[in-house]
């Protein structure tokens, strides 16, 4: 058993944790960063196509650029990082925390005074969606099927049908594609896409790949290895329409269902989760309600823009660097029921909460809306949209400090339709 | 009238593009990119393509490559073809050419990950 001691220990090596790993250092915190797998730089290590930088370094790199961009930075700084190292527990102590991780090098224990939880987020698999008939192989992630294709450079489908509309199920359908694959096409129960509106022209339509909305897999044909899928029409409560099955001959259904935050390390320290993100409750520092535990990336909430990504990491490394024990003095940002969620969804009033970075998405598709923040009943912030759709994350960047807040200060997020407030004027 | 979505960035504005008398009028962009974009679109439709190339490494059996610019969209399938004939033989690195002035189109094919020069530091094969 080894041990020593840090500021900040950043659990996971992905572009979250880099950034936030980065910043930690650069505001004096002695910093160490964990990662289970061998090479630094997360999901982008697979995440070969471009589009990757538009808002950070204003170029459109791919995934591996970004990240190893990202690495440049972190091995300049002689950040050290264990790799292949995987944490196993946290304990909370009187000074902070104690961080067990295994390696082949065996158990080790590390010590810090606080903690950037930057896990990433898991794939919904095959068990949480509900499909009749047998389990043949050739049922798999949308993920998985990037980690094969482009780390692995082998074909998983010749001719396939995408479950879901989600963004990586959308990459893969035009990376398989170009590979010489046949997408049969992407089926999504609900009755609007999950993916980007641009990763709906660029992946699928300037392939001629059909997107049906309102359809999804009932069931799944073959034995050891899958030989067809049964597509069926879904009602407006997506259960599916009796007499509208038609049997699709392919040998892949790949699925690109959801994103969770993975929080399993958080929970087990007792960090409280919000239902809405699947990730950590926090506040304008991204802390998370136990204090000196930070939380960012897809780990907070799932993002699409790992631009995003790195920016809020970024604000977490720091926090997390300057952090010291203060009693909380929380103070709700109320989201009405037209967002899909606020993140963070609370403010610290003990803390600096002079720019905040407020990140959401809106319930539905609104056009021509007007998000209005008000601190007890007065307009402290307004901004018009000229569309919102849930796909496409929105930030803000808000300066609480100035709004005189209080603990008792009722603050609301609202999304105001424009066509209503000019019928009620 | 055309429906154009625009991918130069991620706001993704969906656009409508008209020609009419050889004057192409758009609505619906919130910045010129989104203007041009629509121009190029019915004019002369462009894209980027990223994919991966094999190499002689059993440690790296593929490594990322994309295209340094833009390549007419009916090309996309010509450009596939000729990084599918590739196989990388020397630890190329993020940035170095991989197919140069690809198909005559005034782009290289290029590398875009240190993975090979990485693993070759830590002991790789060859
Ligand atoms: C397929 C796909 C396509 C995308 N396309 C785009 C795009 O076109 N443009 C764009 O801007 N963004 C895109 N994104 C989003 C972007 O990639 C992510 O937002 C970003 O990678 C999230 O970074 P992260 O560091 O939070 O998570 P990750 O990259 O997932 O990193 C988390 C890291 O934590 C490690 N870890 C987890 N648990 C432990 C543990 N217990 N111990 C040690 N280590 C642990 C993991 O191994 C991993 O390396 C895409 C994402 C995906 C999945
Ligand atoms: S029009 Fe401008 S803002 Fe809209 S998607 Fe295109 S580049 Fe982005």
């Amino acid at each position: 058993m080894t041990n020593d001691r840090y500021d900040v220990i950043v659990i996971g090596g992905g572009p979250a944790g880099l950034a936030a790993a980065v910043s930690a250092h650069d505001n004096d915190a002695r910093v160490l960063l964990i990662e289970r797998e061998a090479r630094l730089g997360g999901i982008l290590k697979q995440c070969i196509h471009d589009g990757f930088g538009l808002l950070r370094f204003g170029e459109k790199l791919s995934g591996p650029e970004y990240a190893e961009r990202y690495i440049d930075m972190f091995r300049a700084r002689d950040i050290p990082a264990l790799t292949l190292t995987f944490v196993t527990k946290i304990v909370k102590t009187e000074q902070g925390f104690e961080v067990h991780a295994v390696n082949r090098q065996g158990i080790s224990v590390h010590y810090a005074h606080a903690l950037v939880l930057a896990t990433g987020c898991r794939e919904r698999t095959a068990k949480q969606v509900f499909i009749h008939g047998t389990r043949p192989s050739g049922v798999f992630t949308a993920g998985t099927a990037q980690h094969f294709v482009n780390l692995l450079g082998e074909m998983p489908a010749k001719k396939c049908v995408i479950l879901g509309s989600g963004d990586i199920g959308l990459i893969m359908a035009r990376r398989l594609t170009l590979e010489g694959a046949r997408v049969l096409g992407v089926y999504e129960a609900k009755p609007t896409p999950s993916g980007l509106t641009r990763n709906l022209q660029q992946c699928l339509y300037d392939y001629d790949i059909p997107l049906h909305l309102s359809h999804t897999v009932t069931r799944v044909f073959g034995v050891d290895r899958l030989e067809g899928v049964e597509i069926s029409e879904v009602d407006e409560n997506m259960k599916p329409i009796p007499g509208t099955q038609t049997r699709l001959d392919c040998d892949a259904l790949i699925l690109s269902v959801g994103l969770i935050p993975e929080n399993e390390l958080a929970e087990s320290l007792g960090v409280e989760i919000d239902p809405k993100t699947k990730g950590p409750y926090c506040d304008g520092q991204c802390m998370t309600g136990v204090p000196g535990v930070f939380s960012c990336g897809n780990a907070l909430h799932v993002n699409d823009l790992v631009d995003y990504v790195s920016e809020n990491a970024a604000a977490a490394g720091k926090a997390a660097a300057l952090y010291t024990p203060a009693p909380q003095k929380y103070v709700p940002l109320h989201a009405d029921g037209s967002f899909l969620y606020i993140v963070p969804q609370r403010l610290d009033l003990n803390r600096d909460n002079t720019k905040v970075a407020v990140y959401f998405r809106s319930g539905g598709d609104f056009n021509k809306t007007r998000l209005s923040v008000t601190a007890d009943g007065r307009e402290v912030f307004a901004k018009k949209y000229a569309f919102l759709r849930p796909p496409e994350m929105e930030k803000l960047e808000l300066d609480f400090g100035a709004f005189g807040l209080t603990e008792e200060s009722d603050i609301r997020f609202a999304l105001q339709l424009q066509a209503e407030k000019e019928r009620e004027a | 009238m055309k429906e154009i979505t625009c991918i130069v960035c991620p706001r993704g504005c969906r656009m409508q593009a008209a020609e009419e008398n050889g004057v192409i009028t758009v609505v619906g962009n919130s910045c010129k990119r989104g203007y041009d974009f629509a121009v190029s679109e019915l004019t002369d439709p462009k894209r980027t393509v990223c994919s991966t190339v094999r190499t002689a490494f059993p440690d790296v059996p593929v490594l990322p490559v994309r295209v340094s610019g833009e390549i007419p969209k009916a090309r996309i399938f010509d450009v596939m073809r000729q990084i599918g004939a590739v196989c990388v033989k020397v630890r190329l690195g993020r940035g170095d050419t991989v197919i140069e002035n690809v198909l005559d189109l005034g782009v290289d094919v290029i590398a875009t990950s240190d993975i090979l020069i990485e693993n070759g530091k830590a002991g790789g094969n060859i």
